[in-house]
C-alpha cells in the first residue's frame, strides 16, 4: 500500500496568496496542482514536502489564449484543455501530437501543463515540445515576475530554475508564420513513459524549400535541456530535402546521451532518436508547406 | 483537517489527515466499497470516480482536494432504484468477468457517453485506454458501451440534470 508521508495542506485562492504561503513555509513547501506527477512521487516517498499549497482554486490560471503574436497557456491548464484547444492545434500541431500520447484520457483531465513542467521529469513530453517551439515560461516570485526561455528552464532531472519562493504561472509560445511542427513517441504501452520521443518545429523560406530556422526537442534520451542543438545548427539555412533531414537525425542520435534501462538499451534509444528525429522533421516540413499553401 | 465532500448527493463531513487518498476516504471512511483500490500507481483505473463532472483516478487525489466538491461513485449511478443503462449493458453483454475493473470502466464509460452519445469502437477503446481489465475482457466491455449507447434513454436527461 502506497501512502504519502505526513504533510500539511493549505489552499491558495490567488497567485499572491500562493506566494505568501510559499514565503511563510519556505523550501519545505510544494505547489500542488493536478497532483498527477507529485502525488505518485509522494506515495513512493521520492518526494516528501512538509506542506502542500493547493492552487486548484486559482481559476484565473487555467486558460489557453492567443495574442497577436503568442499563444499563452496558464500553468493550471489541464492536458485535456490543451488537446481540446483548436487554436493550439492550428498554430502548433506538435502540441496536439504530444498531448494525444501523454498519459491516458482520464489522467489528462487532471494533470496540468505547469505541473508537468515543474516536475521536470526527463521523460516528460511537453518540455521537449516547448523547447522545439522556443517558448518561454513566466515565473512569479516575491519581487514580481520574470521570463525564462524554455531552453533554460530545466537545470537537471527533476530540477528547474523556479525558486522555492516562486511559482510558474504561464507558458508563452511565439506564433511565427511559415512554420510546421510535429511530435512522435515510442512507448511500451499507453500511459507509460516514452522509450524515446522527438519533436520538431521548422520555419521555412524560399517557397518552402529551405529551412530558415528549426527547433528539435528530444525526450528521455539525455539531451541537454531537451534540445538537439547540433542537429538544429546543421539544418539552419539548408534545403529541406530528405537527405538533410535524415542527416539531422544522425547528428541528433550522435549527440544525445541515453541510458540503458528497463525500457531498452542505449543503442536502441539512439536508433529511435535517429529515426524519430528524421520523421518529425519530415512531417513538420510537410505541414509547414501546407500552411504556406493556405496563406498564399 | 475537517473536510466536507458531497458524495452521491449526500454531504459527508470528516476530520482526515491531508495525506489520505480519496479512494481510501471513500472505502474506509464512508464504507463506499464499490470503487476498487487496484494498482496504487494510477495505471489500472479500477478506482475511477468523478470529481465534480470529471473522471479521476481516486488513488491519485488527496481527499482534502475534494473538500467542498462533489464526488460520484458507482453507488451513485442508479436512479430511483433503476440501474444506469451502462450498468445494464455490462450485465447484458457480459462486460465483466471477475468484476474488479468494472466500477472504473463503468464510470469512465458513463462519462464518455455523456460527452459523446454515439462513440465508435475506436473512441471507446481510446476512452478506456488508461484502464486495465486483467481478465482481458475488453471486447465485451467495448460491446457493452456500444449497447449502452443504443439503449441510453438518459443522456439528454443527464445533460439537463444535476450530473450527480
Amino acid at each position: 500500500m502506497q501512502v504519502p508521508a505526513q504533510v500539511e495542506y493549505e489552499k491558495a485562492a490567488s497567485v499572491e496568496q500562493a506566494l505568501a504561503l510559499l514565503a511563510r513555509y519556505g523550501p519545505g513547501a510544494k505547489i500542488l496542482a493536478g497532483g498527477h506527477s507529485l502525488i505518485p512521487m509522494m506515495k513512493l516517498r521520492l518526494a516528501q514536502p512538509e506542506v502542500l499549497i493547493d492552487i486548484n482554486a486559482i481559476a484565473g490560471l487555467r486558460y489557453i489564449e492567443p495574442t497577436a503574436d503568442e499563444l499563452r497557456i496558464g500553468a493550471l491548464a489541464r492536458h485535456a484543455d490543451l488537446l481540446a484547444a483548436t487554436v493550439a492545434g492550428e498554430h502548433f500541431a506538435i502540441l496536439h501530437d504530444a498531448e494525444r500520447v501523454i498519459a491516458d484520457p482520464v489522467v489528462r483531465q487532471w494533470g496540468t501543463i505547469g505541473g508537468s513542467l515543474c516536475q521536470a521529469d526527463p521523460s516528460e513530453d511537453l518540455s521537449a515540445a516547448f523547447a522545439a517551439l522556443k517558448g518561454s515560461m513566466i515565473i512569479h516570485g516575491p519581487d514580481g515576475s520574470r521570463e525564462v526561455s524554455a531552453r533554460a528552464f530545466h537545470t537537471g532531472p527533476y530540477q528547474t530554475v523556479v525558486g522555492s519562493d516562486e511559482m510558474l504561472t504561464e507558458i508563452r509560445l511565439p506564433i511565427r508564420l511559415d512554420g510546421g511542427s510535429a511530435y512522435m513517441k515510442v512507448a511500451r504501452r499507453i500511459g507509460d513513459w516514452p522509450i524515446g520521443a522527438a519533436g520538431a518545429a521548422v520555419w521555412l523560406t524560399d517557397g518552402g524549400d529551405r529551412i530558415a530556422d528549426v527547433g528539435i526537442g528530444l525526450t528521455a534520451v539525455g539531451a541537454t535541456h531537451f534540445v538537439a542543438a547540433e542537429a538544429e545548427e546543421f539544418l539552419r539555412g539548408r534545403p529541406a530535402t530528405e537527405e538533410t533531414l535524415a542527416q539531422a537525425g544522425e547528428i541528433a542520435a550522435e549527440h544525445c546521451r541515453p541510458g540503458s534501462d528497463q525500457r531498452g538499451p542505449a543503442d536502441y534509444k539512439r536508433h529511435l532518436v535517429r529515426e524519430l528525429t528524421a520523421r518529425v522533421l519530415r512531417l513538420a516540413v510537410s505541414r509547414g508547406r501546407q500552411t504556406r499553401g493556405q496563406v498564399s | 483537517m475537517k473536510i466536507t465532500v458531497t458524495v452521491n448527493g449526500t454531504d459527508y463531513s470528516r476530520v482526515v489527515e491531508p495525506r489520505l487518498l480519496l479512494i481510501h476516504f471513500l472505502r474506509d471512511e464512508l464504507r463506499l466499497t464499490g470503487s476498487h483500490w487496484g494498482c496504487d500507481t494510477s495505471n489500472c483505473g479500477a478506482c475511477v470516480v468523478w470529481l465534480d463532472e470529471t473522471p479521476v483516478k481516486s488513488c491519485t487525489v488527496l481527499a482534502v482536494m475534494a473538500d467542498g466538491r462533489r464526488v460520484t461513485t458507482i453507488e451513485g449511478l442508479p436512479r430511483n432504484g433503476a440501474l444506469d443503462p451502462v450498468q445494464e449493458a455490462f450485465a447484458a453483454c457480459h462486460g465483466l468477468q471477475c468484476g474488479f475493473c468494472t466500477p472504473g470502466m463503468i464510470m469512465t464509460a458513463r462519462w464518455l457517453l455523456d460527452q459523446n452519445p454515439d462513440p465508435s469502437t475506436e473512441e471507446i477503446r481510446e476512452a478506456i485506454s488508461g484502464q486495465v481489465c486483467r481478465c482481458t475482457g475488453y471486447e465485451n466491455i467495448v460491446r457493452s458501451v456500444r449497447w449502452a449507447a443504443k439503449h441510453d434513454g438518459r443522456a439528454g436527461d443527464r445533460a439537463g440534470g444535476d450530473g450527480a
